[in-house]
């Protein structure tokens, strides 16, 4: 049996992952970071926005500060998130860009004097201060008080990972790329570390440490359309789900963009409508106002999202071999705005659609785009129910997003949270030791080896894999989407529940020596259902709308009965997660109240309902 | 109805022992917007479950899905088949480690690379975490951007012709990461000891100026203008060196 021991071991080398691996190592423990793909190829490279931070230097920003940004990230979460996490963030962020700036990001900086800007269609001029040229500068995001998402122009997570990995390459940590976990190892009350596939050679290998790091990402991937990496499929959700023990905080709070690209869905950006573009239908009808008359393509992401989908559903969409989907016109912005304001939206569609955006229309469809849901921790990012497993990033609910994840607080997340937990880390590592049982290793290992056995030989059943995936994504994507409700969810649970037994019939249908890709799909599909069964069956549950989880049946914020978190567990042997609950925050620093956009009904903690009509939010 | 694609593509598990290298062909029906992307996952999911290859961000951002598409390296996800003749013949990149079938081992030789490189910013200044930030100029912090777009998604190294036929040459990635460092104030190596690190034919003496790798980079980065400013200033270093030394 090959094994390999350290300090700690990163599963995922992604921005979180890293930036954990980099404090312990600083701290002089030795740290093992396991990567699906080289380490940067990680999905933190996708986000182009940028990170936020109220450093307060553009003009736009200026007077920000923690408090405002956390007002922004409370209002934002719809009251879902933990504040204290939301505290210590925002008081952290600053000094974490700076960091990053020491380490090499070349941010975007301040340039004085006049520019323009849009907003809402319409042009705007700005004047930057003399004093603060040359000081790292903002743009602009949804659902923020200032401008303060910090930016290296459209490539802000492409540098931060880089830099980040040349500070992992200097400090000389282990990254061991092309690796799987595909199990944590544990007696059911420390985690000693992972068995993990090589997905070059596909041979197990115990990973034994004495902290170990769930920095996975998020899980995307178990829906038909997202704009998440092929990658996000959720793997370290799905190995901590199996413990039994460590939960996933609300596996229903997933966040959808209103513009993806068809067929492949990658995200066009939300400034596109920003700057004045419209949606169209299949007759080329501008449908927003007639939704929205007032707000249109501007109102919010969720609202915007929520039309389309409505609009699709009238059969109203356009035709397509990939399904039925919208037009993006931003023809009328002319060649001369596109090309400089708008440059990578122009690349996406060259490279990606083969069409000209200053002459066509663009093929769009709402898509998945983000996790707010996680393995939960505290807030020094200790999963709950094992000692010595901790989770950082989107793979984490920690709870900084709530049931709404701002722009370019992801980014910022995964660089602050990797920072704080692994100052945590640190501090457990000191002093503490653990004992790697061998017996637990062994039948952990042998465990997934008589597994991955079962599976080649066709033992238990012939089902197709993709076959099983797709269905589970269909699942998801129709009924546990953008609109919810009652009737539909517990469709979605029984079909899914139907689709679960298929899983656990899953055999191998090609030459698996190797790394398998075929295989390396199968060890994780019923891990993938499970996960898909939390998030419909905690979307059932959840008779409410809060952020993005919005119920047809239930269209108001619910203070009064669900100010919570929901908590889910997988007993062995169950077709349905166990469902906790438990406060959303131990302090209320801002009380709930009305978020100021989107359109809201609140039912408050004394059962008086409120609704309320605002000002609309744009960002990525 | 779409076009009837006509793939070829390289086939090679080293681990199975009964594998030998060859090529199999797959037909499939081509769609709207088709990229390679969606071609490859279609011909794996509904012909071939064994196919490997990678990718990962499918958006051209992460730089995994280099391979050899009808004798050009190029990025598969953003490529659209429609931009391709019928027939499409696609091999794994040369130079790496074959995995198997398209899928090459980038990790490991991207992770030596910036190891002997030294891509990381060299100070002995330590950070204030309490102070306001050193200012910059958005030009230079531009122009710094636009050599770190590089994706190390290794097609100029799969195009250069001394990379292909030396095995210790750093290649056009390293040089341009090189010249990203010599952009930056916050790195204080001097020149002598970038010198050190690629004045010899592993580094910018190796090179033979065919520039494959500025026509083939999928970033457009201005890799024959880095080439040329580095060549020069260590060829000045070159002839201090000698002087210094004698």
């Amino acid at each position: 049996m090959e094994t390999e021991f350290s300090d700690l071991l990163c599963i995922g080398a992604g921005l979180a992952g890293e930036r954990v691996a980099i404090e312990a190592a600083s701290s002089g423990f030795q740290a093992i970071c396991l990567s699906i793909v080289p380490p940067r190829r990680s999905h933190s490279s996708a986000a182009q926005g940028g990170m936020q931070a109220s450093l307060g230097n553009c003009i736009m920003g200026d007077g920000d500060n923690p408090d405002i940004h956390f007002a922004d990230t409370v209002k934002g979460s719809d009251w879902g998130c933990d504040q204290e996490v939301a505290r210590l963030f925002v008081e952290t962020a600053p000094m974490a860009v700076r960091e990053m700036a020491y380490w090499g990001i070349p941010w975007n900086r301040v340039v004085p004097g006049k520019s323009t800007y849009f907003k809402g269609g319409k042009q705007y001029e700005k004047v930057e201060a003399k004093e603060k040229e040359g000081l790292i500068t903002a743009r602009s995001f949804g659902g923020t008080a200032k401008w303060r998402t910090c930016y290296t122009s459209d490539g802000t997570g492409h540098t931060l990972l880089y830099t980040m990995d040349n500070k992992v390459v200097e400090l000389g940590v282990t990254v061991h790329d092309r690796m799987e976990a595909i199990s944590l190892i544990h007696d059911g009350e420390t985690c000693m570390g992972a068995v993990v596939r090589d997905l070059k050679t596909g041979k197990l290998r115990a990973y034994l440490a004495k902290a170990t790091l769930i920095a996975t990402g998020g899980y995307g991937r178990i829906y038909r359309e997202t704009t998440n990496a092929v990658i996000n499929e959720g793997n370290g959700a799905i190995i901590a789900l199996d413990t039994g023990i460590v939960p996933i905080g609300n596996p229903e709070a997933i966040q959808f963009h209103p513009t993806g690209i068809v067929p492949t869905h990658i995200l066009v950006t939300e400034g596109c409508r920003g700057d004045g573009g419209t949606l169209l239908d299949v007759n080329e009808n501008r449908f927003m106002p007639e939704y929205e008359p007032e707000k249109a393509e501007l109102a919010s992401r969720d609202v915007v999202s929520r039309w389309m989908t409505h609009h699709i559903r009238r059969g109203l969409g356009v035709k397509g071999h990939y399904g039925d989907h919208l037009w993006l016109d931003i023809r009328h912005l002319g060649a001369q705005h596109i090309k400089t304001k708008l440059r990578e939206v122009e690349e996406i569609c060259n490279n990606f659609l083969g069409i000209d955006p200053i002459t066509q229309l663009i093929p769009v469809r709402p898509a998945q785009h983000y996790t707010m849901a996680g393995v939960r921790t505290d807030k020094d990012g200790a999963a709950y129910g094992l000692k010595g497993l901790f989770a950082a990033g989107e793979a984490a609910c920690w709870d900084l997003h709530g049931f709404n994840r701002l722009g370019g607080n992801s980014l910022a997340e995964t660089v602050v949270a990797g920072k704080i937990v692994g100052e945590k880390i640190s501090e457990f590592l000191k002093g503490y030791d653990v004992t790697f049982d061998t017996g637990i290793v062994k039948n952990a290992m042998v465990k997934e080896l008589e597994r991955i056995e079962r599976l080649v030989s066709c033992n238990d059943g012939h089902e197709d894999v993709y076959k099983i995936r797709n269905a589970m994504q269909d699942e998801l994507m129709d009924r546990v989407g953008i609109f919810r409700n009652g009737n539909d969810l517990q469709k979605a649970v029984d079909n899914l529940q139907e689709i679960y037994s298929r899983a656990k019939k899953v055999g191998i249908r090609s030459n698996w020596l190797g790394a398998s890709p075929e295989l390396a799909l199968a060890i994780k599909i019923q891990g993938m259902v499970r996960l898909a069964l939390c998030v419909a069956y905690g979307a059932l549950q959840r008779t409410e709308s809060r952020g993005c989880h919005a119920r047809e049946d239930y269209d108001a914020r619910n203070d009064r009965d669900w100010l919570n978190r929901t908590l889910a567990t997988w007993k062995e042997g169950n077709d349905l997660p166990t469902l906790n609950y438990e406060p959303v925050s131990k302090i209320m620093e801002l009380p709930p109240g009305d978020r100021g956009y989107g359109a809201t009904k609140i039912i408050s903690a004394e059962g008086e309902i409120t609704e309320e009509e605002s000002e609309p939010m744009m960002g990525d | 109805m779409g076009r009837n694609l006509k793939f070829n593509i390289f086939r090679y598990n080293p681990l199975d022992r009964n594998s030998v290298p060859h090529s199999d062909t797959f037909f499939i029906e081509e769609t709207d917007s088709m990229t390679l992307f969606i071609a490859l996952t279609r011909i794996r999911e509904e012909q071939d479950p064994s196919l490997q290859f990678d990718f990962c961000c499918r958006a051209g951002i992460c730089g995994s899905c280099a391979m050899i598409i009808n004798g050009r390296p190029d990025l598969a996800c953003k490529t659209l088949t429609k931009e391709l003749p019928t027939e499409i013949t696609l091999m794994p990149l040369p130079v790496f480690k074959l995995i198997g079938d398209l899928s090459v081992d980038t990790g490991i030789w991207f992770r030596a690379m910036n190891e002997k490189v030294g891509s990381w910013i060299h100070t002995d200044k330590t950070l204030d975490p309490n102070a306001e930030e050193e200012k910059m100029d958005n030009a230079l912090a531009e122009e710094i951007y636009e050599l770190e777009r590089c994706v190390e998604c290794g097609c100029c190294v799969a195009s250069c012709g001394t990379a292909n036929m030396r095995e210790d040459f750093i290649g056009a990635v390293a040089l341009n990461r090189i010249a990203r460092f010599m952009l930056d104030p916050r790195d204080q190596r001097k020149e002598g000891e970038y010198f050190e690190v690629i004045g010899t034919d592993e580094g910018i003496f190796g090179c033979m100026g065919l520039l494959a790798c500025e026509d083939v980079c999928p970033k457009n980065l201005p890799l024959q203008d880095q080439l040329g400013i580095l060549r020069r200033k260590m060829g000045w270093s070159a002839v201090k060196h000698l002087f210094r030394l004698g």
